[in-house]
C-alpha cells in the first residue's frame, strides 16, 4: 500500500524544513537508508535518508518548497498505485501548500499513515538522536536554539545548560560579515527585479540577521587600526611556496592564522569570550575564517591553530572552504571560533570593521595589500606593500590598551615572520 | 627525561588522597602514598565515620524511649557509653584497614612517615627514603581551627578529635560552633544524657543552611532540651573547681554557664603550613592553595585538592577532586571542577538535615527569580504511620527556567531522600520530572514528589 514519506524532525526545534534538491525522481526504486532529498533547515543543509522502502510514486514538495515536520514530501509504493489522494490532501490549504498546520496525515484515511507518523521520531536512518538534558530543551525551546547543532558536554555527549549558555552567543551558523577572496557572488548580485519583490527568508538568512544583530548589540564594539607593511610577510610566503613546490601552496590566510595564533598565545585575553558572569579565556585559538557562500556566509573554524604548522592549517583550511562553499559544513566545524579572520582584501577593499563572531570577543578585519610610498628613515620615500588590519573587540572582555598591544605583536610578526619562525612550528 | 619512581607521589592518605591514588592506578599510573598517621584521614578515623557510629547508637537511646510507649519497660541505667566509643573505633579500624587492603589491591605503595614536598617532584619522608615522581598530589586535609582564650587541651578544652576520643561523657557541655559538627555532638551528647548548651556567633544554627529547614531542627533539639544560643559569643572561660565557668555575650547582655567541658568546634583549618609549600614556590591563599579547574597549581605537575583548597571542606568534595585530578594527570580530559551547587551537605542528627544549592536566603540576595515548594513530611502517609512527622522538603526552581536550584531536607532520612532531587539536579531535569515519576506508596520519598508537585502547582496530598 502506498504511503507517506515524511518531513523528519532534524531537531527537537525544527519546525518546517526546506527541499533543497531531490535526489530521486518518481519513478526511482528506494530501498531503506538511500539519500532521496536534501533539507534545510534554519541553517545547514542536512540528508534526508529514506526509512521507507519501494517506488518513489510521487513528490510531494518540489525542490524549494517547505514543509512542516510531519507533513508529507512524497509517496511511496508499489509501481501503479494511485496516488491521486495524497496529492489532493497535500494541496488542500491552498495558501501554504506544503506546511500545513496538520502534523501528519492520522486518523480518517485509515491506520497506516499514522503509523508512519509514529516513525517520524527516526529510527536508524541518517537522522540521529539529539541528546539533551530535559533543563537544556526547555532553555533551547525558548531561545529558539537548535539543539542539534550544539556540541553536548554532558555524559554521553548530551546536550546540557552550561553547552547553551556558550551557544547563546554563539552564532549557531558562524555568521560573518566578511567574504574570502574568490568567493562567489551573494545572490544579491543579480539583476534588479523589475518590480519590488519580496524574498522570503531563508534559515539561515534568518540566523544570520539574528546572530549578528545579537552580538553587534550586545556586546560593545570599539575598533583598532593599523597598517603594516607585507613585504617580508609575502617574501616568507613565497620562499615557503618556492620549497613546497608541487605539494601546496600556502595562502595568505593560513599564513594569517598562523601567525594570529601566536600574537594570540602572548596576548591570551584576546583568545577569551563574555559568558555573562565570567571570562572565559580558552586554551586553544581555534580561528575562524569568514567564507562567503552562494546564499551568505559561514565561518569554518580550523582548531588549535597554535599548535598546528603552517602547512597542516592550510590543508584543512582548503578542506573546510570546500565544503563550506557546497554547504556541507558539520556544525561542529562552524561553530565556536575563539578568534576569527575576515578578509576582503580580493574584493579591493582597503579596510573595514567587522561584526565579532562570538564566543570569540575579537574578530580581525584585513583589507587588500597595495603598494604605498612610504617615508623610510631619512625621510627618503620607498614603495611598500602595505596592508591595513582592524581589530574588532568586545570592550566587556579586552580593553582598548590590551587589544592595541596585541594588534602591536601582530603587526611587528607579520612584518618580520623569521622572528616568528623560531616559535611557530612551521 | 628524568626517570621518576613514580607517575605520582600523594602526600595524604585520606578519602581524596587514597581515592586519587587508586584512580590513578586504575588509569595505568604507578601511585604512592605518604601518610604521617594512619590510612583513611579524618574522615575515617576521626571524623564522619566514628561519629555516625555514635549517632547510630544516639539514635538506639532515643528509640528505646519510644518502646516505652508501647508499654516495655527499657533499663537504661547500665548504659555505658565507653561500649558506644569502643564500637565508634572499631568501625574507624575496619575501615582505616579497608583502605589498607584497597591499596595494596591497586599496587599502591603505601609510605608511613611525616612526607615533606623538597622540589616539584620530589616528596621527603622523615627519617627515610625521598619519593620521586612525575606529579605530586597535596592531599594534607585539615585539623580542627582554635579560637583565642581557647586553646585545646584535650580535657576541658575539647576539639572535635578529643571529643571523638572521649571514652566518658561529660555531665554538662559547652558547645562553641553552631555548624555541622557541634550540631551533631550536641545531638549525640543530648542522646547520651548529658546537658548541652549550643553556642553559635550568627543568628542561626547551620548558618549556611535554609533558614526555614533549620527552624525545624532547632525547634526539636529545644523541645529535646538543648539549650540553644544563637547571635552568641563566647568571651572565655574560668576554672571554678572542677567545673568550668563559661561566660557568654548575647544580644540580651552578658551570660555564664557552668559545664564541665567545652567543646570547640568553630570550623577547620588546612594543613598547608609545614609540608614544603615554599620549596616549590608555592604560596597559601588565606591557608589554601589556589588550583585550576583540574586541582593544577601552578608548579606544573603538583596538584591539590580536599580541604586545602578553597571548596568546601567534605570527604566526598576530596574524593571528587582526587579523581579529576588523578584523570587530568593521565590525559584524560574529566568534566572540571565541580558544580558547587550540586554538592550535597548532609547534617546527621535528628531530624536530619541534607541540602544543595541555592538558600532562599542566598537565592534572593543573588536576585535570582523563584518559586518555592515546601512540602511538610506530615503529607506523607508513611512520615504518620512511623511517627517521624517532623520534618519538610523545600525545593526552590528559577521562575523563568524551571531549574533546580536547590533544595533542603530536614527530617527523618533526609540525608538519602535529598539524593533524588541532587540526581534530578545534576541531570538537569525538572520538577515536572520528579513530579510525574511514580513514588512507591506508602515512602518519604513521597514528600519530595509533593514538593515537586507543589512548585509546579499541582500538589495532591497538601
Amino acid at each position: 500500500m502506498a504511503e507517506p514519506v515524511l518531513m523528519l524532525a532534524l531537531s527537537p526545534t525544527m519546525e518546517e524544513g526546506t527541499i533543497t534538491r531531490w535526489h530521486k525522481k518518481e519513478g526511482d526504486a528506494i530501498a531503506q537508508g538511500d539519500l532521496i532529498c536534501e533539507v534545510e533547515t534554519d541553517k545547514a543543509a542536512m540528508e534526508y535518508e529514506s526509512v521507507n522502502q519501494g517506488t518513489l510514486l510521487a513528490i510531494l514538495v518540489p525542490a524549494g518548497g517547505r514543509a512542516a515536520v510531519g507533513a508529507p514530501i512524497a509517496v511511496v509504493g508499489k509501481p501503479g498505485e494511485d496516488v491521486g489522494a495524497f496529492r489532493a490532501r497535500a494541496q488542500e490549504p491552498a495558501a501554504a501548500p506544503a506546511a500545513s498546520a496538520a502534523p501528519a496525515p492520522t486518523g480518517p484515511k485509515g491506520a497506516t499513515p499514522a503509523v508512519r507518523a509514529g516513525a517520524v521520531s527516526p529510527p536508524s536512518s541518517g537522522l540521529r538522536r539529539i541528546k539533551a538534558s530535559p533543563l537544556a530543551r526547555r532553555l533551547a525551546r525558548e531561545r529558539r536554539l537548535d539543539l542539534g547543532r550544539i556540541a553536548g558536554s554532558g555524559p554521553g555527549g548530551r546536550v546540557v545548560k552550561q553547552d547553551l549558555t556558550a551557544a547563546r552567543t554563539l552564532p549557531s551558523g558562524g555568521v560573518k560579515p566578511g567574504l574570502l577572496p574568490g568567493a562567489v557572488a551573494p545572490k544579491g548580485a543579480t539583476a534588479p527585479p523589475a518590480q519590488d519583490q519580496r524574498i522570503p527568508l531563508s534559515g539561515k538568512r534568518k540566523v544570520i540577521a539574528q546572530r549578528l544583530a545579537e552580538s553587534k548589540f550586545s556586546a560593545p564594539h570599539y575598533y583598532l587600526k593599523i597598517d603594516v607593511d607585507a613585504g617580508r610577510f609575502l617574501e616568507a610566503r613565497e620562499r615557503l611556496n618556492a620549497r613546497l613546490g608541487e605539494e601546496a601552496r600556502i595562502s595568505v590566510n593560513a599564513l594569517l592564522l598562523k601567525i594570529a595564533a601566536e600574537a594570540l598565545k602572548r596576548h591570551p585575553i584576546v583568545n577569551s569570550g563574555w559568558r555573562g558572569d565570567h571570562i572565559l579565556a580558552y586554551a586553544r585559538a581555534d580561528i575562524g575564517l569568514a567564507v562567503a557562500q552562494e546564499d551568505g556566509l559561514i565561518t569554518p573554524v580550523v582548531r588549535d591553530c597554535g599548535a598546528k604548522g603552517v602547512l597542516a592549517i592550510e590543508r584543512e583550511l582548503g578542506e573546510l572552504i570546500a565544503r563550506a562553499r557546497v554547504n556541507r559544513l558539520k556544525p561542529e566545524e562552524y561553530t565556536g571560533a575563539t578568534f576569527t579572520i575576515t578578509n576582503l582584501g580580493s574584493y579591493g577593499i582597503l579596510e573595514f570593521t567587522a561584526i565579532i563572531n562570538p564566543p570569540g570577543s575579537a574578530i580581525l578585519a584585513v583589507g587588500r595589500i597595495r603598494r604605498v610610498p612610504v617615508a623610510e628613515e631619512g625621510d627618503r620615500l620607498a614603495v611598500r606593500p602595505q596592508m591595513i588590519l582592524t581589530l574588532s573587540c568586545d570592550h566587556r572582555v579586552v580593553d582598548g590598551a590590551v587589544g592595541a598591544a596585541f594588534l602591536k605583536d601582530l603587526k611587528a610578526l607579520i612584518e618580520d615572520p623569521v622572528d616568528a619562525l623560531y616559535t611557530l612550528n612551521l | 627525561m628524568a626517570s621518576f619512581d613514580y607517575d605520582l607521589v600523594v602526600l595524604g592518605a585520606g578519602p581524596g588522597g587514597y581515592v586519587a591514588a587508586i584512580r590513578a592506578a586504575q588509569l595505568g599510573l604507578k601511585a604512592a602514598v605518604v601518610e604521617k598517621d594512619r590510612p583513611g584521614g579524618v574522615c575515617l578515623n576521626i571524623g564522619c565515620i566514628p561519629s555516625k557510629a555514635l549517632i547510630h547508637d544516639a539514635e538506639l537511646v532515643r528509640s528505646a524511649a519510644e518502646l516505652g510507649e508501647l508499654g516495655a519497660k527499657v533499663d537504661l541505667s547500665s548504659l555505658d557509653y565507653a561500649k558506644a566509643y569502643a564500637r565508634s573505633r572499631k568501625a574507624a579500624d575496619t575501615l582505616s584497614k579497608g583502605v589498607v587492603y584497597l591499596l595494596k589491591k591497586n599496587k599502591i605503595e603505601l609510605v608511613v612517615g611525616e612526607g615533606t614536598i623538597r622540589s616539584p617532584h620530589e616528596i621527603a619522608v622523615k627519617g627515610g627514603r625521598t619519593l620521586t615522581g612525575k606529579n605530586l598530589l597535596i592531599a594534607t586535609g585539615s585539623r580542627p581551627r582554635a579560637i583565642p582564650g581557647f586553646e585545646f587541651d584535650e580535657k576541658t578544652i575539647l576539639s572535635s578529635n578529643g571529643a571523638l576520643l572521649l571514652q566518658k561523657l561529660p555531665r554538662r557541655v559547652g558547645i562553641l560552633g553552631g555548624g555541622a559538627i557541634g550540631v551533631e555532638f550536641a545531638h549525640v551528647m543530648n542522646a547520651f544524657g548529658v546537658e548541652v548548651h549550643l553556642v553559635e556567633m550568627l543568628e542561626q544554627l547551620l548558618p549556611l543552611e535554609d533558614a526555614e529547614a533549620v527552624e525545624v531542627l532547632a525547634r526539636s533539639f529545644k523541645k529535646r532540651g538543648i539549650a540553644l544560643y544563637t547571635g552568641t559569643k563566647a568571651s572565655g572561660y574560668t576554672r571554678s573547681g572542677s567545673a568550668l565557668k563559661l561566660a557568654l555575650e548575647g544580644k540580651e547582655g552578658g551570660k555564664e554557664l557552668e559545664v564541665d567541658q567545652i567543646l570547640v568546634v568553630v570550623g577547620r583549618a588546612p594543613n598547608t603550613e609545614g609540608i614544603g609549600l615554599e620549596s616549590i614556590g608555592l604560596e597559601a591563599e588565606r591557608g589554601f592553595i589556589p588550583v585550576g579547574d583540574y586541582g593544577q597549581t601552578a608548579v606544573a605537575g603538583v596538584y591539590a585538592i580536599g580541604d586545602v583548597v578553597a571548596t568546601p571542606m567534605l570527604a566526598h568534595v576530596a574524593s571528587k577532586e582526587g579523581e579529576i585530578a588523578a584523570e587530568h594527570m593521565a590525559g584524560r580530559k574529566p568534566r572540571p571542577r565541580l558544580d558547587l551547587n550540586a554538592i550535597p551537605g548532609a547534617v546527621y542528627c535528628e531530624p536530619q538535615l541534607a541540602s544543595f544549592g541555592y538558600t532562599e536566603k542566598k537565592a534572593r540576595e543573588a536576585g535570582l527569580a523563584f518559586e518555592k515548594g515546601v512540602m511538610p513530611y506530615r503529607a506523607a502517609g508513611k512520615s504518620v504511620a512511623v511517627g517521624k512527622t517532623e520534618g519538610l522538603v523545600k525545593i526552590l526552581v528559577d521562575k523563568e527556567t524551571r531549574e533546580i536550584l536547590g533544595a533542603h531536607v530536614v527530617g527523618a532520612e533526609a540525608t538519602e531522600l535529598v539524593h533524588e532531587l541532587l540526581l534530578a539536579k545534576s541531570a538537569e531535569l525538572l520538577p515536572e520530572d520528579v513530579a510525574t515519576m511514580i513514588h512507591a506508596h506508602p515512602t518519604l520519598s513521597e514528600a519530595v514528589m509533593e514538593a515537586a508537585r507543589l512548585v509546579e502547582g499541582w500538589a495532591i496530598a497538601i
